[in-house]
This record gives structure tokens, C-alpha cells and sequence, in this order.
């Protein structure tokens, strides 16, 4: 399954080809406390259908908070979230549940422990939203369903249950998961975080496929290489602000900020 | 054990497993059944947001937790009468038994639903659903699988507190021991054959619970 396919997706754009004005995500102001601690001081980011933003910065930064605000995970305290130029959300004047659950159906969320149920099968990890939330025909979903699993190589572990697969494994049905929702936006939460290291790869890989296949992402990671490779523009969060975005290739040779420098320099000279 | 001993044995047999078939097991089934309801309903009060379904439902709990089930049956049984209110002893009992059950039984199925990690909250929400469904579909299966081998326990306790409603003259297993006892005078006897009947139930609820447990345990490592 493309992008194209998707009922939701309107506009018949080659995947990738999509103009670069026509924005998908547009963020202005978010904020957001706990407590006394202001997280995310006031957040703009835009990403345009078929693009990827990576976002990079120190544990702690904000950076997943941003996700789990835009998949209404966290209820933001202002600022507004645009979808797709057809969903508006006003965080100033707090939002309804209709909101939230509107941003919920228009993107999907792939978590860094993978998060899948541990009590159903692969299969039924992946039809469980399509079917009994979306009520979408369930010999239809399930056909879809497998294809994607098919395409990442698992389809021999339809029916196996969670704890049977590795975190690689375990973290390409949370992908599949997320696909086969259809959303218009995919968030990504540090995907490899936590797997072991000779399995970060494959994930990657799929990763990368879909950016190229012209989904639309935004994606917390840590791997900078891949940053590079795969996405389109690299914002840089630290303290809950956007200190530095642009060219993925220019933000990591030569970022213009100090903070940026100092940031990628530890990470690449860890010691 | 001499020939009398062994007949009297054996002919008593009778009415104590008939207690026990028309009176303990159905007794027990009946209010763990309603007991379990009230008690789902009792963990997600303790849980909810709003200050006073909580408070209420904390106070149900200390209340029911802090006075002897003994207490309760005879207030229930020999109390409300007082105020008007009679219920015939087999209602009685379901309706003490049921209470005590739901503050138990609430405890430990809020323990269970807050096991539940809270990821799985949030890949339910993920996926579009509500909070109910995201509740019955992801939350409580889970919650179930941790919670058999605590509300066994309570299962197997109440079978044998159902003894209790001999005092309020529901005719279970003790009471037909106790009158078997008392006609022939073999209280050693006879209370002995109560309590092996007791650990017979008890026995067969264990082995269910390992039955329940193996079910509910094949989407976890071992």
C-alpha cells in the first residue's frame, strides 16, 4: 500500500512529487507545562505532504513531547495543530475530545517499545484498529494486512503472539500497525531506541522505503546518519524550542547555532 | 474406625455433599458472580478522575474490609428486620457474601488494572480507541491474566465462609453436618467429614484456577 492508495488522500500527487507549499503538519506556538516545568516553549514546525522531519536533541529536550502532542497522546496548552488544511486544533481554548480523536485518525504512531498487545496475534495487533475502530470490512483489512506483513517479512508469524518475535521483529508489526490505519501523517518515537544494535538495520531500512514510497513522517531518532539519509529537513530541539532546522546535510555539517555544534559533537565524539 | 463409625460415615455423606451441591457451591458461585460485577464496578470508581466516585468507593472498600463478614451477616439477617426490612436467609447470605466480595475482589482487580503497563493505554488510544474500549479490549484481557490467581484465592475463601451462613439457618454443608452431629452425637466424626468435603471443593477450584492461569498464560514468555 502507497499513500496514494488511501481513500483520505485526495489529491492524486506522485508520492514525493507533492508541491512543496502544500503543507500537511503546520504547528504555530505549541506549549506545554507539567507542573511548574514548561517542556515545550513555543513550537512552529511545518512538514509538507511526502516529507520527512527528523527531529534531533538531548533526552529530555522535548522532542518526544512534540510527537505525542501532534497523535493528541499529551494535550497541549497552546498553540494549534493544522492537519491535511481540514483540521484545526486550538490548544488555547481546550480542545474537545472530538479534536484529539480527529488527530488521532489522521496520523499514526510508531512507539520506541513497540507497545504491541501482547494478547493478540500479530495479525490481529495489526486489524484491531481498522476493524474495530475504523469498521472497515474485516476480509478486506486482514487481506491488506498481510500484504504488509508480507512485505516485511513476517508473514509466517501471523499468528504468533508478541513475546515470540525479537524487538526487530516486534517493532516491524508496530509499523505495520501503523500503516494499516491509513493515516495522512507518521510519527515516529525513537523506533531503534531500544533495540539491540544488530537489528537496528532492518528497521531502518523499512523506515527509509516508506519515506521514499512518499509518506509523510516526522520522526524523533538518534541516529544522525540516517537523519541525513532519510529526511528532508532535521529540526534540532533543546529546552523545548526549535534552535535550529534546515537542510538535513547543512544542519549536521555546519549548523549555525552553538548549542546545534556542540550537540552533534558529543555525539560524535562520545569520548 | 469400627463398622458404626465407618456406616454413620458413609450415610451422613449424603446430606453433607447435598449442602454442599444445594447450598455452599451454588451459594459461593452466585455471589462471587455478583461480588466480581460489583467489584469491577468499585476499581474503576478508585480510579476515576472524579474525587467523589473515588472517595465513595475507598469508603465501600474500608468499611466492608474493616468489619468481620460475621458482623455483616447478622445486620443484614437479623438487623433490617428492625428497620422493616426482612430477607429470607439464602437472599441474605448472597447479598452479605456478594458485598464482602466486591471490596475484596475491587482491590485487587484496581492492582491489576494499574499492572498493566501504560503503554498499552497509549497504543490503544494510538489506534483511534475510546477510553471504554480501549478498557474492554486491551486493558482488562490483561488485567485478567494477573488478577486469576489473587481472586482464586478470594473464590476459595469465600467456599469456605459460605459455612457462615449456618448461623443465619441457610441449609449448606456445615449446617447439615452440624444437625447430622447433633442427632447422633459424633461431633469429631462429623465435623472431620465437613472440613474433608471443604478440601475436596477447595481441591477441584485449585485445579481449575491452574487450567484458567494456563489458558490465559499462552500470550506470555515463559
Amino acid at each position: 500500500m502507497s499513500p496514494t492508495d488511501r481513500p483520505e488522500g485526495t489529491d492524486s500527487t506522485a508520492p514525493g512529487g507533492a508541491p512543496a507549499a502544500e503543507a500537511l503538519l503546520r504547528v504555530r506556538g505549541l506549549q506545554k507545562s507539567f507542573g511548574p516545568n514548561q517542556v515545550l516553549q513555543s513550537i512552529d514546525l511545518t512538514v509538507a505532504r511526502g516529507q520527512v522531519l527528523a527531529l534531533i536533541g538531548p533526552s529530555g529536550s522535548g522532542k518526544t513531547t512534540i510527537l505525542r502532542c501532534l497523535n493528541g497522546l499529551e494535550l497541549a496548552d497552546g498553540g494549534t495543530i493544522d492537519l491535511a488544511g481540514e483540521l484545526s486544533v486550538d490548544f488555547a481554548t481546550a480542545p474537545t475530545r472530538n479534536h484529539l480523536s480527529a488527530l488521532r485518525d489522521r496520523s499514526a504512531m510508531v512507539f520506541q517499545h513497540y507497545n504491541l498487545f501482547p494478547h493478540k496475534t500479530v495479525l490481529e495487533n495489526v486489524v484491531e484498529g481498522p476493524v474495530i475502530v475504523q469498521r472497515r470490512p474485516k476480509a478486506e483489512v486482514e487481506a491488506e494486512a498481510l500484504a504488509l506483513l508480507e512485505r516485511v517479512g513476517l508473514t509466517a508469524k501471523k499468528d504468533s503472539y508478541p513475546f515470540e518475535l525479537s524487538g526487530g521483529q516486534q517493532q516491524r508489526v508496530g509499523i505495520v500497525r501503523a500503516l494499516a490505519l491509513r493515516p495522512q501523517l507518521l510519527l515516529f518515537d525513537e523506533p531503534t531506541s531500544s533495540l539491540d544494535p544488530e537489528l537496528v538495520g532492518d528497521v531502518l531500512r523499512l523506515i527509509k522505503e516508506l519515506a521514499v514510497e512518499g509518506w509523510s513522517m516526522v520522526i524523533v531518532t538518534h541516529e544522525l546518519e540516517f537523519a541525513r539519509e532519510v529526511a528532508t529537513e532535521i529540526a534540532f530541539v533543546d529546552g523545548g524550542r526549535i534552535v535550529e532546522h534546515g537542510d538535513p546535510k547543512q544542519v549536521l555539517r555546519d549548523p549555525k547555532q552553538e548549542r546545534t555544534r556542540q550537540f552533534l559533537h558529543r555525539l560524535l565524539f562520545p569520548f | 474406625m469400627n463398622q458404626a463409625t465407618w456406616d454413620l460415615f458413609l450415610s451422613s455423606l449424603g446430606p453433607i455433599v447435598l449442602g454442599a451441591l444445594t447450598g455452599t457451591i451454588p451459594l459461593a458461585l452466585v455471589s462471587f458472580a455478583v461480588g466480581l460485577v460489583l467489584a469491577l464496578l468499585l476499581a474503576l470508581m478508585r480510579l476515576s478522575r472524579r474525587r467523589w466516585l473515588s472517595w465513595t468507593a475507598r469508603v465501600y472498600i474500608s468499611i466492608v474490609r474493616g468489619t468481620p463478614l460475621l458482623v455483616q451477616l447478622f445486620v443484614i439477617f437479623y438487623g433490617l428486620p428492625s428497620l422493616g426490612v426482612v430477607i429470607d436467609p439464602w437472599p441474605s447470605a448472597v447479598f452479605a457474601f456478594s458485598i464482602n466480595v466486591g471490596g475484596y475482589a475491587a482491590e485487587v482487580i484496581r492492582a491489576a488494572i494499574l499492572s498493566v503497563p501504560k503503554g498499552q493505554w497509549e497504543a490503544a488510544y494510538m489506534i483511534g480507541m475510546s477510553h471504554r474500549r480501549a478498557l474492554t479490549r486491551i486493558i482488562l484481557p490483561q488485567a485478567a491474566r494477573v488478577s486469576v490467581p489473587p481472586l482464586s484465592n478470594t473464590f476459595i475463601s469465600l467456599v469456605k465462609d459460605t459455612s457462615l451462613a449456618s448461623l443465619i439457618l441457610v441449609t449448606e454443608l456445615f449446617r447439615q453436618a452440624q444437625q447430622v452431629a447433633a442427632f447422633s452425637q459424633e461431633f469429631m466424626l462429623l465435623y472431620l467429614e465437613a472440613a474433608l468435603v471443604y478440601w475436596v471443593i477447595c481441591l477441584a477450584l485449585s485445579s481449575v484456577q491452574g487450567v484458567l492461569e494456563k489458558r490465559l498464560d499462552r500470550y506470555v514468555a515463559h
